[in-house]
């Protein structure tokens, strides 16, 4: 077994850096994917079906042409890239910002989706019994939507997590494969599966990102639970 | 203190075209389902906005939309205590019941949790979750809740209606110790005779999203013709009567009221208290004389003042007991037989055991009886 733990320090970068890429991306989208869902959920305005679709589009685009639009747009030469580099000194294209970039991108329809639809269960009565309370819509959704979504955000915040962890073809295209910078778990595992004798190596990290994941998923149900028996709706 | 509501407002195919004014200590909104009675509770608390119109609560102009006045439910301070309790489920009771406190400006916080809680007898449910409270423990702690908002009105919607008789019965005597013991006043929706008679001290009458009767409960109460079909057979006078003694003897209390004396299975209340009596028009028997050999006990004699034809057989008279009017419900045919007509003298005959906790409550104080 020792073979298993022993891993190289680029291993353990990859794997730190896969761990840090996939929180960044989640605790990132997490803000817009809130309002994206409230918009969709609860939004009567022009251009909703096409917002609907352009959150949707990661999904059933391939992954290197989200990539590549990510590149056009992010990268150095990029409208965005360009101006957020010159303002904000936010730099993307092979960074391993650029990786969570792309990561919460290819989350961000399956964030949206899972907040979504809590959005949708809530029963807006008990907002508007908030309201007589004296409470605004402000107060409205921090004190009484906000604690009923929260299994829902719960949820979504792990598969965006989980889907960052797995991203591979839009960070690859975008971000290259860089050691220490970009190269994230999936990239990694690819790169051990393009030299001879990378079998143990792949296998190794195969095995901890079968267990982080695991790991996520269970912590995810735990803390549903927990929420869960808390609201205990009837 | 007073509520003023002048609105009309469509909803799809219905029509509501409403206008009232009541400065009672609670004002029933009484109607069939679909009069309308809620779309003008919401509209008072601000959750519906309405075509036309004006809302006032004690000269404060919540609506006015000629003026372009629509004051946000936020900003009006009416508690508002909904039929299906609406608790949040993820807080406590007590962090239910500090909600609203929450919101209050702190000038205004008049309402005094330990006052609230030992008012609606909710001590022991402080730590408990929404989800384990009773159908009627839900409710008091929904109107607590309403309560610790510090409200200048209160709104209640049909609060008993989801409820079994059991629960029902549990809760009145909150409602009423709350029309009592607070300041606040209600303004209270229900389809119910026995509720409405019990509890209000003005009644607005709703039917098609029209008002067709408002004023002191005894007066609306009389117009038995306006009353919903299905609780035309809870129907009949009103009287606000007093304790005057009981008898252990025989487990009666006697009420005294300006028709006369009352004899009614034993109160639990001290001599001297209020007590509403509803006194069921079909419960009320009609005598030419009076009649000997007879078991009723509550016999009164009184004048005819008014006859109307009821529903099917029936015909209903108004009886001036000493200027307190009992209505009865007889048949046509015994209304021929004995003659009946405007200004005879009758007597009023009621039996003891029809007076039930379904329409004997606790009487309005005097003192704040509008």
């Amino acid at each position: 077994m020792n073979w298993l733990l022993d891993l190289t320090p680029d291993e353990w970068n990859a794997v730190r850096l896969s761990i840090k890429v996939a929180t960044v991306a989640m605790l990132a989208s997490l803000p817009p994917g809130i309002l994206v869902a409230l918009l969709l959920a609860r939004g009567q305005f022009w251009g909703k079906t096409v917002l609907n679709g352009l959150v949707h589009l990661p999904l059933i685009l391939p992954p290197v042409v989200t990539g590549y639009l990510l590149l056009l747009t992010f990268g150095r030469r990029g409208p965005a890239g360009a101006f957020l580099a010159e303002h904000f000194g936010i730099v993307f294209s092979f960074r391993w910002t650029g990786a969570a970039l792309a990561c919460g991108v290819m989350g961000f329809p399956l964030m949206v989706r899972a907040i979504r639809l809590s959005i949708e269960a809530v029963d807006r009565k008990m907002e508007a019994a908030a309201g007589t309370l004296g409470a605004n819509s402000l107060w409205v959704f921090a004190t009484i939507t906000l604690p009923l979504i929260l299994p829902g955000l719960i949820a979504g915040a792990i598969l965006a997590f989980a889907k960052a962890m797995g991203e591979f073809g839009a960070t690859i295209t975008f971000v290259s494969n860089i050691p220490n910078e970009t190269q994230t778990l999936p990239s990694a595992i690819y790169t051990f599966t393009q030299v001879p004798g990378g079998d143990e190596g792949a296998l190794r990290l195969t095995l901890i990102s079968i267990v982080i994941s695991m790991a996520a998923l269970v912590a995810s149900e735990v803390l549903a639970r927990r929420v869960g028996r808390r609201l205990d709706i009837e | 203190m007073s509520v003023l509501v002048d609105i009309s407002h469509r909803l799809g195919g219905f029509a509501i075209d409403a206008r009232f004014e009541s400065a009672g200590r609670l004002t029933a909104l009484f109607g069939a389902s679909g009069s309308g009675k809620t779309t003008l509770i919401d509209m008072i608390a601000g959750l519906i906005r309405p075509d036309k119109g004006r809302i006032e609560v004690d000269g404060r102009v919540l609506v006015d939309t000629g003026a372009g006045i629509f004051v946000p439910k936020h900003k009006r301070r009416i508690g508002m205590v909904f039929q299906d309790a609406r608790l949040f489920p993820h807080l406590s009771v007590a962090g239910n019941l500090r909600y609203g406190r929450w919101f209050t400006p702190p000038a205004e916080r008049y309402a005094d949790i330990d006052a609230v809680v030992d008012l609606l007898g909710i001590g022991p449910l402080m730590n408990r979750r929404p989800a384990k409270l009773s159908g009627g423990e839900k409710q008091r702690v929904a109107i607590g809740r309403a309560l610790l908002a510090s409200p200048r009105l209160l709104l209640m919607d049909e609060p008993l209606a989801s409820l079994d008789e059991a629960r029902k019965a549990e809760i009145l005597p909150y409602v009423e110790r709350l029309r009592d013991e607070t300041k606040i006043p209600i303004v209270y929706v229900s389809h119910s005779v026995a509720e409405v008679a019990r509890l209000a001290s003005d009644v607005v009458m709703l039917a098609q999203g029209n008002v067709v009767a408002s004023g002191p409960t005894e007066a609306v109460m009389q117009r038995l013709d306006l009353l919903p079909a299905e609780e035309r057979g809870e129907g009949g006078a009103v009287l606000d009567t007093r304790v005057l003694r009981h008898d252990e003897t025989f487990g009666m209390t006697v009420l005294g009221s300006a028709a006369g004396e009352f004899r009614v299975p034993q109160l639990a209340m001290k001599t001297g208290t209020p007590v509403r009596i509803r006194i069921r028009a079909r419960d009320v028997m009609i005598a030419t004389e009076k009649p000997r050999g007879l078991s009723a006990l509550n016999i009164l004699p009184g004048t005819i003042t008014a006859m109307s034809p009821g529903e099917g057989p029936a015909v209903e008279v108004g009886i001036d007991c000493n200027g307190a009017t009992v209505l009865a419900r007889i048949t046509e045919q015994s209304r021929q037989a004995l003659k009946l007509h405007l200004g005879g003298k009758v007597f009023a005959v009621i039996k003891t055991v029809s007076f039930d906790r379904a329409n004997t409550g606790a009487g309005l104080p005097a003192e704040v009886d509008g």
